[in-house]
């Protein structure tokens, strides 16, 4: 786990300098909109995260600590939330995020197939490490809450319903 | 209806009737199949005068618990001293439940109404709904219908332009099963980490924001405005048999059976018939072996067991398992029992907010002690050890996900104890 530290560089290589700030221009404006939907700044938080990461990709502690700013809350405070919820990316993913359900219902029907499938389709090396062309990110995930259509998959925030292993590479080629 | 198989004679489709229709999930299109009827009537109601139909009516909560919403409603304060607020708890993330997101997705303006009167009848200008962070097309859906009602007058300063405010707003979830338990909602909400609070106090007297606050399912709230459309008696007469369980369910059937899907019947419907006629019985060369009928959560059932089991509240009950969430997973002779026995309690491992100690290292010390069973290197007194952990887990923490997770694994080991205990002599399953 990263220190927090703000220097370039800091996160494995990623040149985190180049970050832009978040919440300027639109994104300040979307959040302002959040804000008049809870009677405290600390409430949108979770909206706040949420635009961070569809900016950055990922939750740095940049990000991190550009949100307890805008927030008035300390920057620990907001990684013990980010920490606490596993949607946020606490490090950089590749370009394409997949999630393939492996819990009980969908496991009973097949799920750690296709995960596995996703896995070589992809060209990861293995699961939740990203792939050396740096496109997908595969990791397993429990329950997504569609398990009458095993094996569901979101890819990125495309939820893909009753996947089976035969499905990965054809829909692994449509991100390509 | 079954979604996304065609309706089955035997269901009894309230909820359900218009899924698959995607012109429900407009506005207009809502109003053609009688929508927003029932909010025009509740607002020339009094407040008592809905939570008294929602009583009468006998509905119960949907989302696991089954506690009577109207009663919940009239824990409210009759004075609105502070602001008071609505809950919709669409973080359905209760494993073999599929039910709320398939209301979302095709009935969005059902469970906005449904919000609308609830809020009203528990004195709240705001509603939150709280949708799971991995449902993105619910999302979607409901944002387009949410963003419709506004600017049809529907909900907002002037909803319905009978002078009430009813304001409605989507919370994005990002990821944890646990913030489907109504205190950590409210938490989540709030922008913190979502650990259960303990009770009291209870939500209707300090929840969030730390006003009186009511939290509701998405599938009881769904219902509400057929009651008031229909009458709490057309509602009480859907029951086969129990008066203390009316109305209509959707249980997900999922797992190894050959029609999954969503079901929506008559409480008192017989699980068996749920099973071989609605959801089309076994697999090709297969037999089933086991059930758990109410979501992970609740003690899993022998298929002999379900096949003499009503689904109602207290027709589970009496089977030794729980109605829950209507998330029905079957498990056929394919399944490895000690197995699924463990990918249950790790999920709930994984699940655990880690608030109380028993919670935290019971459900992770129970999957260790699996996953060492499985790899052929457990030991003789292993099943007297979980059985013992389990009982230290059950009753003892803020909230249920503990007991969650010793359920279903006490009832494996006492049900299945012959498939374990090959693995303890043999080293693996020799089934």
């Amino acid at each position: 786990m990263n220190s927090g530290g703000t220097g370039a560089r800091g996160h494995g290589g990623i040149d985190t300098a180049r970050l832009p700030r978040v919440f300027e221009g639109e994104e300040r404006k979307e959040l302002d909109a959040v804000l008049a939907k809870y009677p405290t700044k600390q409430a949108a938080l979770l909206p706040a995260l949420w635009i961070v990461q569809r900016k950055h990709g990922w939750v740095s502690p940049e990000g991190m600590a550009e949100t307890a700013e805008v927030l008035n809350v300390t920057a620990a405070y907001v990684r013990g939330v980010v920490t606490f919820y596993t949607m946020y990316h606490q490090h950089p993913v590749g370009k394409h995020f997949v999630q393939v359900c492996t819990t009980t219902p969908c496991g009973v029907c097949g799920a750690e197939a296709v995960r596995d499938a996703f896995v070589k389709a992809t060209g990861s090396k293995r699961l939740g490490e990203t792939s050396p062309d740096g496109n997908w990110t595969v990791i397993e995930v429990e329950c997504l809450g569609a398990c009458g259509f095993a094996t569901p998959v979101l890819v990125d925030d495309d939820f893909i319903e009753s996947v089976t292993p035969e499905k990965v590479p054809g829909i692994v080629a449509r991100y390509r | 209806m079954g979604y996304p198989h065609p309706p089955h004679p035997k269901e009894t489709p309230v909820l359900s009737k218009h899924f698959g229709e995607a012109d429900a999930r407009t506005y207009d299109g809502w109003v053609r199949r009688g929508g927003y009827k029932a909010l025009e009537q509740a607002l020339g109601m009094t407040r008592e005068q809905v939570v008294d139909a929602v009583k009468a009516s006998g509905l119960r909560g949907r989302g696991g618990a089954g506690f009577p919403t109207g009663l919940k409603w009239s824990f409210m304060p009759k004075e609105v001293t502070k602001p008071h607020y609505l809950c919709c708890n669409a973080d359905e993330s209760e494993p073999g439940t599929f039910k709320d997101r398939e209301i979302m997705r095709w009935t969005p303006h059902a469970l906005i109404e449904g919000c609308a009167i609830a809020a009203y009848a528990i004195g709240a200008e705001v509603t939150y709904i709280y949708i799971r962070g991995e449902f993105t097309d619910p999302w979607r859906v409901m944002e387009t219908a949410l963003a419709e009602a506004y600017a049809k007058g529907v909900v907002g300063p002037n909803a319905m332009g009978k002078g009430k405010r009813i304001d409605m707003h989507l919370h994005r979830g990002a990821g944890a099963y646990i913030c489907g338990e109504e205190t950590a909602m409210m938490n989540s909400i709030e922008g913190k980490r979502g650990n259960p609070r303990i009770k009291p106090p209870f939500p209707a007297q300090s929840g969030l924001f730390g006003c009186p606050t009511t939290i509701n399912n998405v599938e009881t709230l769904a219902a509400v405005p057929h009651i008031l459309v229909n009458g709490a008696d057309w509602y009480k007469t859907m029951c086969l048999g129990n008066p203390k369980s009316t109305g209509t369910k959707l249980l997900s059937v999922c797992g190894t059976i050959a029609r999954p899907g969503n079901y929506e019947l008559t409480l008192g419907f017989p699980l068996k018939d749920l099973l071989y006629d609605l959801a089309g019985g076994p697999l090709p060369g297969r037999r089933f072996k086991a059930v758990i009928p109410g979501g992970s959560s609740v003690p899993i059932l022998t298929a002999e067991e379900a096949d003499s089991t009503v689904l109602d509240y207290e027709g589970c009950v009496a089977a030794g398992t729980m109605l829950g969430s209507g998330g029905v997973i079957v498990m056929d002779d394919s399944c490895d029992m000690v197995y699924q026995t463990m990918r249950l309690a790790a999920f709930y491992a994984h699940e655990s907010c880690a608030q109380c100690t028993q919670c935290r290292e019971g459900t992770a010390w129970t999957t260790k002690i699996l996953q060492r069973i499985l790899a052929g290197q457990g030991q003789a007194r292993d099943l007297d050890l979980l059985l013992d952990l389990a009982d230290q887990m059950t009753g003892k923490t803020i909230c249920v996900l503990s007991d969650s997770c010793a359920a279903p694994v006490v009832s494996a080991i006492r049900k299945f104890r012959p498939e374990f205990e090959r693995y303890l002599t043999t080293g693996r399953q020799t089934a």
